[in-house]
């Protein structure tokens, strides 16, 4: 339980701590707070806020309530940051361990490919993806995957090569062990620290992406979200600053404690690393 | 000398990956849903059948699938980016058009964010623990985490709106006719909460990175040696460590620009900067692929570029690369 206790004792993780876990509470009682959900019409439009108690926020240019939106604007984030992370992890964690495992040609091949990937714009690309594919909840979420895997399958590749080298996997060959047992039981698992560490950063980057894709209109048109708030309300910066500022601070927060837990798993983790950087 | 060889290298890669980008170009037209002559025309769904079967003649789509391959990526090499149909323009002309502003805007924001993020990492290494360190250190956090369209619409709230300080909208005043250096202090006026709201989050990144290096360099044997000889801290910082730690944050540096060239669609947007990025937005909506891709396209090259520049400015710096390779 020690880990725990590091983890709990770094000041910046715990508040990060709170804050997510109040945003993931708000994301799951969305429908009980607000049953008529985020596209409903209920007052005059550009209500402002702290006028009205029933709409703390106000309300935007259709006469939506501010507050309902970012609500139902936090499941989005939550699930397209979680599920991408998931399958940029499905993606680089296979390929950085085989090519970190295998090496020569492998290594070179799927190297290769990663620079590629490394080397086009990231936000172009998903942009380019979600414009072509159509905005929608599956392929914004494919398309940040897809761009967001080079920097894993790296890590896991360098983690694999060094790990490799160490002498209970010697032991392991001698044993008879399979090339596959030894890479999926013995290597993969103790490489698991870093992508977590690497994971926790990873949701708080998918989510400003996401957030960024809906602020240019990429949006799933369906579904309300922090950045589609934003970027609705940006021809009327002038004349309702409310409009963009809650939805903006909602993202900053969001990333801002997804931020903090990284850095306090990663000190968690390494706790020599932590010393070091610090003194 | 040795600088030829790997820079040829690194232009035949570059060569090699711009290839690969066309080609992917390809794949994502016939991905798109609907007929790609429609997709290309940008007429999805509005088109009748004589029409597409014109199209389809147009862009020799009646051929077999490799035959386009080949014709596609041919016409990218000799420059033919195709032509945007609601614009009634060659893409290319278009791009090369709006250029200009883009390089403006993200060299800018690139230099800005790099001095500003070394200067404020060396500071916070310097004074580690301390207050000056906690601030620094939080501030970089926020703006780490802040969304940089949102960064740039704050910034018209207060500084355009509210203050009234700087224009906050377009490249230049409309219709003022100023020449010379009227001009370009008018430009420069426009040009400083687009280059520092897209600077801001690189310079928290440069920051923390310069912080790091030159934490690690602190523990090193010459600066033992250096602190040894009686060496007052500060020389020891300006001429021992930061040296050193200035290396990987060059190489870093270099890797995001392409970051920045992404990040400029969002600045160019709140701001009406007169880029590429703005170029791709209004692209977005008239559903223009064909100008999309294009866009998406010399966003790459531009980075490969700046990569590779990066690349000859750290041979030069460095001599001991060049020895290695």
């Amino acid at each position: 339980m020690t880990l725990w206790k590091r983890f709990l004792s770094n000041r910046g993780a715990l508040i990060g701590l709170a804050i997510l876990i109040a945003v993931i509470a708000v994301a799951l009682l969305a429908p009980v707070m607000f049953p008529r959900g985020p596209w409903a019409m209920v007052q005059r439009p550009f209500l402002v806020p702290f006028t009205n108690e029933d709409l703390p926020l106000g309300t935007d240019t259709l006469g939506r309530d501010v507050l309902a939106g970012l609500v139902y604007g936090a499941r989005v984030s939550l699930l397209v940051g979680l599920v991408s992370t998931v399958m940029a992890l499905l993606i680089g964690v296979p390929l950085g361990a085989l090519a970190g495992f295998y090496g020569k040609w492998v290594d070179e091949g799927a190297m290769r490919f990663t620079e590629f990937f490394q080397t086009i714009p990231n936000f172009a690309l998903a942009i380019v993806l979600v414009a072509i594919l159509e905005p929608t909840l599956t392929s914004i979420t494919i398309a940040i995957a897809i761009v967001s895997w080079p920097p894993v399958a790296r890590l896991v590749r360098a983690e694999v090569m060094s790990v490799t080298k160490r002498e209970y996997v010697d032991a392991a060959r001698l044993a008879g062990l399979s090339n596959m047992h030894i890479l999926v039981r013995q290597v993969l698992p103790n490489t698991v620290s870093p992508i977590i560490v690497m994971a926790s950063l990873m949701v708080a980057t998918a989510i400003l992406l996401e957030s960024s894709l809906s602020f240019l209109g990429l949006g799933d048109p369906n579904i309300m979200s922090w950045g589609f708030q934003i970027g609705a309300a940006r021809t009327v910066i002038r004349s309702a600053w409310w409009l963009s500022f809650f939805p903006g601070v909602a993202i900053v927060l969001t990333v801002l404690a997804l931020n903090l837990i990284g850095e306090g798993l990663n000190d968690a983790l390494n706790p020599h690393l932590a010393r070091k950087g610090r003194s | 000398m040795t600088i030829v060889g790997p820079i040829l290298s690194r232009l035949f890669k570059a060569a090699i990956t711009l290839l690969a980008i066309a080609i992917l170009n390809f794949f994502l037209v016939h991905a798109a849903p609907g007929d790609p002559a429609t997709v290309l025309a940008g007429e999805a769904g509005a088109a009748d059948e004589q029409m597409i079967a014109d199209l389809k003649a147009r862009f020799g789509l009646d051929q077999p699938f490799h035959v386009q391959l080949a014709r596609y990526v041919g016409n990218i090499v000799t420059l033919d980016l195709g032509y945007s149909f609601r614009q009634g323009q060659p893409v290319l002309d278009l791009i090369l058009d709006r250029l200009p502003a883009t390089l403006i805007l993200t060299l800018t924001a690139f230099w800005i964010s790099l001095i500003a993020g070394v200067a404020l990492g060396v500071a916070a290494s310097a004074r580690v623990g301390k207050f000056t360190d906690t601030l620094i250190t939080s501030v970089a956090l926020l703006f780490y985490a802040t969304p940089l369209y949102w960064a740039a619409l704050m910034a018209v709230l207060v500084f355009s709106v509210q203050l009234g300080w700087l224009p906050g909208f377009g490249y230049e005043t409309v219709g003022s006719g100023f020449s010379g250096l009227a001009r370009a202090w008018d430009i420069l006026k426009h040009l400083i909460l687009p280059a520092l709201t897209l600077g801001l989050f690189f310079m928290a990144v440069y920051m923390r990175m310069t912080r790091a290096s030159m934490l690690e360099v602190a523990q090193q044997d010459f600066v033992k040696t250096a602190r040894a000889k009686g060496l007052a801290p500060a020389v020891i910082r300006r001429r021992h460590i930061l040296r050193n730690a200035l290396l990987p944050v060059v190489t870093l540096a270099g890797l995001q620009a392409g970051q920045l060239v992404g990040g400029a669609v969002l600045t160019e947007t709140v701001f009406a900067w007169p880029g590429i990025g703005r170029l791709m937005f209004e692209s977005l909506a008239a559903r223009d692929y064909n100008t999309i891709l294009g866009v998406f396209l010399v966003s790459a090259a531009m980075v490969i570029v700046f990569n590779i520049l990066t690349d000859i400015v750290y041979r030069l710096i460095d001599p001991r690369i060049g020895h290695r390779a």
